[in-house]
């Protein structure tokens, strides 16, 4: 659920963009930061405040001179700054993971479905990814804002001789982002661990999961994160293997045969490369991505 | 021009002679560390410059293919020492050559499909997806260890005895003969029709497909070129450690080649070849002196994206130009050596002030006190602190003043926008 809150705002900031991720560890230690001053709550809220504002000014300052120079500099741009940002994280913070918890109130359990108890910090997290995904999508599709947004990301041009101010939307736009990830970071980071490569073992899926829904579509980035954790749970329960295929179908293969390996290899232990597998058969068959509607950007 | 014509020569004789010359001089490990390190990330960045810089291809998973190349070649090494073939270890490089060419005609099918962006994600998946088969495929890989081999088993080269590589200076050799004759090759490509044609792909690929080329094939083509030049970089990396691990194909180096040829600059044919060594420097050296070097190559690499995208050979071409012109040179040194002098104030302040952070994160039980730039600074005075923080924003703010100053008196420096695209 966090995951996909976190994509949708990737693929609407029309940059493909390394240092996402690096936006949600971040998220995640500024909120251990905060919470540690003046406590959970408050973090909460100024953890992505302070995310949004350093996105911000990565995009002033950064990201708007490279775009006359297209996307191939803004993609090398953001995977350098990808690197500063989980370096600067170490020099602050150290390489270990940091205590960082959720609030003593989101303990126990919420309630409790044939005896299998649903834990109240789930239950938050899923509420707060909802609320994101459900503002976010209300305000892109229906308000006035959301309209300009959408425009400006793709025709600048039309939208520039309207009359608004193009690289200031799309400074807010990238700030804004960057606070939505840092908020999801200031959540996922209390409810699972917060350390330095948080935001590199979420990066890639992240990536994938964008580039299989389409950028630019809500809805496909939805589909897509469905799609990779229904593959990823289905591939890992399967424990079966080309091998037992064969077998099954009444020709076994012996261990000695060449490529033995690759035929005893079981599903489950294939699961970590589907997505990634997945991600190459899509763009070579559908580069725009399953409901995207924007060819290369 | 006659006079450029005849020092053609003279940058591939200087050279030879430093490959010669070094190994003979320095026995110490470190600076055959150093050499090692450097003959193979050359090779390596070369190999990745002819998709990024010749052909306009940005690779995210170039380590793929050096990282087949290396276990082709500690594999074919230890089959070597079971079987005792009698095969010299010195030309592995080319097993390892072609088995990452293998990997490159069939991932390259796959890949140089598209170009572009939707190239850059499918290497991305490509090398998420064979970066994360290393657990799959323990037997090839060789599990967490990675595999080991012993480079001294096969035979001896021309039949000469004591020839196999059973001593420092003659790996030594080996590597950098390998590294020299790579830098030859790649260079005779670039001056072959395809490399040419790959610099009209790179620029305008409907063009070159109206005079009748397929912009495919030729991004393929360069794809396998590039990916055995990688393969032979592996390979060199696989004789020379005499170990492959997972880290060989992983994401990482794949992104640290990209450093490295992007510093240097990627529309130079020396840019790789420097940016690997102040790449290496970064690496081994500065890893010696400092724990946040890693910080320090992020923030070089993300300002030279933003203010020079033709890398270092580009500055290196500037200062050329604008030491040649004495004129110039006399109004403006003055702005120049306090842009320089700011520019050192700006940079010796945020050295001090992430030296000093790192120390109280990570060695705060060791005391408080840090040594940086042969001085004692105390982390719990505030003074220190200080210091740092006025050296780096007077600096800065004097740097950018001077900038906005010149660009006000002479226009934008053109060479600060464009770059990158020559050849």
């Amino acid at each position: 659920m966090l995951s996909s809150g976190l994509t949708l705002i990737f693929s609407m900031m029309g940059v493909l963009n390394f240092a996402h991720a690096s936006f949600y560890m971040l998220g995640a230690y500024c909120g251990y930061q905060i919470s540690d001053w003046l406590g959970f709550w408050p973090g909460l809220i100024l953890a992505p405040v302070t995310v949004g504002v350093c996105g911000a000014a990565v995009e002033r300052y950064g990201l708007r001179a490279l775009h006359t120079r297209g996307p191939v500099a803004e993609l090398l741009f953001t995977f350098g700054l990808s690197f500063v940002i989980v370096e600067v994280v170490q020099v602050l913070w150290g390489r270990p993971p940091v205590p960082y918890r959720l609030p003593p109130e989101l303990d126990g359990s919420l309630f409790t479905i044939y005896s299998v108890d649903f834990p109240r910090a789930r239950g938050f997290v899923m509420l707060v990814a909802g609320l994101i995904l459900g503002a976010l999508a209300l305000m892109l599709r229906y308000s006035r804002v959301g309209m300009i947004i959408q425009a400006a990301l793709s025709h600048p041009k039309t939208v520039e001789t309207l009359g608004h101010d193009v690289p200031r939307i799309h400074m807010l736009v990238f700030g804004g982002g960057a606070a939505l990830a840092g908020l999801a970071g200031a959540v996922g980071g209390a409810f699972t661990v917060t350390e330095p490569n948080m935001g590199a073992q979420i990066g890639a899926i992240l990536f994938v999961v964008v580039v299989v829904g389409g950028m630019g579509s809500l809805a496909g980035a939805f589909f897509a994160s469905l799609a990779i954790g229904e593959l990823d749970a289905f591939a890992k329960v399967i424990d079966r293997s080309p091998a037992d295929l064969a077998a099954a179908l009444g020709a076994p293969i012996d261990p000695t045969s060449p490529l033995y390996g690759l035929w005893s290899l079981t599903l489950s232990q294939s699961a970590p490369v589907l997505p990634f597998l997945l991600l190459v058969i899509v763009l070579l068959v559908r580069p725009r991505g399953l409901l995207g509607k924007r060819e290369d950007r | 021009m006659s006079a450029v014509k005849q020092l053609r020569w003279l940058p591939w004789v200087s050279g030879a002679v430093l490959i010669a010359l070094v190994p003979a001089i320095f026995s110490q490990g470190f600076i055959r560390l150093l050499f090692a390190e450097c003959a193979i990330m050359i090779v390596f960045a070369l190999s990745y410059n002819l998709l990024l810089g010749v052909s306009g291809m940005l690779s995210f998973g170039h380590a793929v293919y050096s990282g087949f190349g290396a276990y082709a070649t500690i594999h074919a090494l230890n089959w070597i020492g079971r079987s005792h073939v009698s095969i010299p270890v010195t030309l592995l490089p080319l097993v390892g050559g072609c088995g990452a060419l293998l990997a490159g005609v069939v991932l390259g099918f796959v890949s140089t499909r598209r170009s572009g962006t939707a190239f850059a994600m499918i290497t991305l998946g490509l090398g998420e997806l064979v970066g994360a088969c290393w657990l799959m495929f323990p037997k090839f890989f060789g599990g967490e260890g990675g595999i080991a081999g012993n480079r001294t088993v096969g035979a001896p080269l021309f039949g000469v005895s004591g020839w196999n590589l059973g001593s420092d200076l003659q790996i030594d050799y080996v590597v950098g003969a390998w590294c020299f004759a790579s830098i030859a090759a790649i260079r005779a490509l670039l001056g072959t029709p395809l490399g040419r044609v790959a610099n009209a792909v790179r620029d305008n690929p409907e063009r070159a497909e109206f005079v009748g080329y397929s912009a495919r094939q030729v991004r393929w083509l360069m794809l396998i070129a590039s990916s055995f030049f990688a393969g032979i970089s592996g390979a060199l990396a696989a004789l020379n450690f005499e170990i492959v691990s997972a880290e060989n194909v992983g994401a990482l180096r794949s992104g640290e080649v990209l450093l490295a040829t992007f510093i240097g600059g990627i529309g130079y044919f020396h840019g790789p070849i420097l940016g690997a060594v102040v790449f290496v420097f970064f690496a081994v050296a500065l890893s010696q002196w400092t724990k946040a070097w890693q910080l320090y190559l992020g923030l070089f690499f993300v300002i030279l994206v933003l203010r020079a995208p033709g890398g270092l050979a580009a500055l290196l071409e500037r200062a050329a130009i604008v030491l040649r012109d004495f004129s110039a040179l006399r109004r403006r040194a003055g702005v120049l050596g306090t842009k320089t002098a700011a520019a050192i104030l700006s940079l010796g302040g945020l050295i001090l002030l992430v030296e000093m952070t790192y120390h109280r994160t990570l060695e705060a039980t060791g005391g408080t006190v840090v040594r940086v730039f042969w001085t004692d600074f105390d982390t719990g005075h505030l003074g220190a602190w200080a210091l740092g923080g006025l050296l780096l924003s007077a600096g800065a703010l004097t740097f950018g003043w001077l900038h906005r100053q010149e660009l006000a008196a002479w226009g934008p420096d053109p060479s600060a926008t464009s770059g990158g695209e020559t050849r």
